[in-house]
């Protein structure tokens, strides 16, 4: 399980997040909506500690974030699975040894052979041809990155996947494919995902709650149908841009 | 413009830039304090040390080889001019050997390598931070102190020292072949006079020096690197501060250290 409490965090004379309240319960895929530059990734990245509040707490596991240690947030952090919004894969190493980095479990890293195997397995699982694995990332395409970003992040068999925008800047066909993607690996490895995204109609495809970030709060949650009803008009009108067209949960 | 607003400017710029300072001292603490803790992860930061010193030590031979050569070289004539008539020949071999061990072969090897490796340094940490990679690298549970400042630091400081005695003998050798060719002067002149006034704690305090030089090379940039913000112009921005730091620093230790260890009480 997923908790925020009351987090507040601002950089310089920006506040980001005021009091925000967010929860996330086991096995459970919540997308987190909210316009460019509201503070989604900034929320995400409390869950796993790249970003400490200002205020308030994050719970994950049953854990104190915002009180571990190095030692105890880096073992929590190897059962969190983040996929960055622009692939953040490094470019010194092939796709490969890139993957082998996500394999968490030291004695599993050290294991030449499973680490090898791992890393294909997970080309495979993001639909990725294994002759990929021997390229930079400067070889491949937009899209093709953020399925290696995927790969790595799944790569140590996390509990909790995070996924910054994992669709932004993708084309429409790009983006249904992440959007399959997100929904076929929730359900095949059982994981409890947050997925922050402005595109609706991809949020309304793979989540099992919608949020809705504004002014920093979560100005909305609930089902998407929940959402779909919500009578408040700033959600009203966020929703609608994209969803004139019918959309099948 | 009264004068109210302009002492009001004039405290407002030296609070921002205090208040800057502070911050920077505090950020750049706190790095060496991770630093210090990382060296426990030797199974992570050992392998990548090497790596990173082939890379310092090998890639910079010819630079640092042009540099002590051509500084040896113009030392020597440059003796030649200002030591006319009235000295003994040999003085030239011990103030051209004193001049490269002392000062020349250190300060000038560690400047051309705050551009070369420091740049390197600010810029590949720069662009991995403004491309989330050292973020993802913390995602994964792993330092990346461990995994990418200190193997840089670590071999940056070592190399430094070996790449002085390399320049130390490139710099003494190709002023001697000057002093021989412009100054006529005989080798057994110029071996009597470095001797004379060669005294073995010469090579300490430039193995010293060498070794504060590195850390000021490759720490300065390495933080520079890991605060980048704001894109491209970000990378360009620690990079050139990066350099610059690095370079004053280097002229700030030079002349304590030269105060702290020569100065005869």
């Amino acid at each position: 399980m997923i908790e925020l409490r009351n987090v507040s965090k601002r950089f310089a004379d920006l506040v980001v997040l005021d009091g925000v309240d967010f929860s996330v319960r086991k096995g459970e895929t919540v997308a987190l909506l909210g316009p460019s530059g509201v503070g989604k990734s900034v929320l995400l990245k409390h869950i796993n500690g790249l970003i400490h509040p200002d205020k308030g707490e994050v719970w994950v596991d049953g854990q104190n974030l915002t009180r571990l240690k190095r030692k105890e947030l880096a073992r929590l952090r190897s059962r969190i699975g983040y996929v960055f919004q622009y692939g953040a894969l490094f470019d010194s190493m092939t796709v490969e040894d890139n993957i082998k980095l996500g394999i968490t479990d030291e004695a599993s890293a050290a294991d030449e052979t499973y680490s090898r195997k791992r890393a294909l397995q997970c080309l495979e699982l993001v639909n990725l041809d294994p002759v990929v694995a021997e390229k930079y990332p400067a070889e491949l395409s937009g899209g093709m990155k953020k399925r290696v970003g995927i790969a790595r992040a799944i790569a140590g068999q996390p509990t909790y996947l995070l996924w910054d925008e994992p669709t932004s800047g993708l084309d429409p066909v790009n983006a249904d494919i992440i959007d399959s993607l997100v929904e076929k690996l929730d359900d095949e490895l059982g994981v409890t995902s947050v997925v922050v995204t402005h595109d609706v109609r991809g949020a309304f495809r793979v989540a099992d709650r919608i949020a809705m970030l504004m002014d920093g709060r979560i100005r909305a949650m609930g089902s998407p149908a929940e959402l779909r009803a919500s009578t408040d008009a700033a959600v009203q009108e966020f929703l609608e841009r994209d969803l004139t067209i019918p959309v099948h949960h | 413009m009264s004068n109210a607003t302009v002492t009001l400017d004039i405290r407002r710029l030296v609070g921002r830039f205090s208040l800057r300072a502070a911050s920077h001292a505090g950020r750049l603490s706190y790095l060496i304090f991770e630093m210090v803790r990382g060296l426990s992860e030797w199974r992570v930061w050992l392998p990548r040390t090497f790596e990173q010193a082939q890379n310092i030590g090998y890639g910079s031979l010819f630079i640092v080889a042009l540099t002590a050569g051509f500084a040896g070289a113009v030392t020597s004539l440059q003796a030649g001019y200002q030591f006319t008539g009235g000295i003994p020949a040999y003085f030239y071999g011990g103030v051209i050997v004193e001049s490269i061990i002392l000062e020349l072969a250190p300060v000038l090897t560690a400047m051309v390598l705050a551009g070369r490796i420091g740049a390197r340094f600010a810029a590949e940490l720069g662009s991995m931070r403004v491309t989330e990679q050292v973020d993802a690298l913390e995602s994964l549970g792993r330092s990346s102190v461990s995994h990418l400042v200190l193997p840089r630091v670590i071999a940056g400081t070592l190399m430094l020292p070996i790449l002085v005695v390399f320049a130390d003998v490139v710099g003494i050798a190709s002023g001697w072949f000057a002093a021989k060719g412009a100054l006529e002067m005989t080798n057994a002149d110029f071996v009597y006079g470095a001797q004379y006034f060669f005294r073995p704690w010469d090579l300490w305090y430039s193995m010293i020096k060498a070794l504060c030089f590195g850390l000021a090379i490759t720490v300065v940039p390495c933080y520079m690197g890991f605060s980048t913000k704001q894109g491209a112009e970000g990378v360009g921005r620690s990079t050139t501060t990066a350099v610059v730091s690095a370079s004053v620093l280097i002229l700030f230790l030079d002349a304590t250290l030269a105060k702290l260890l020569l100065t005869r009480s």
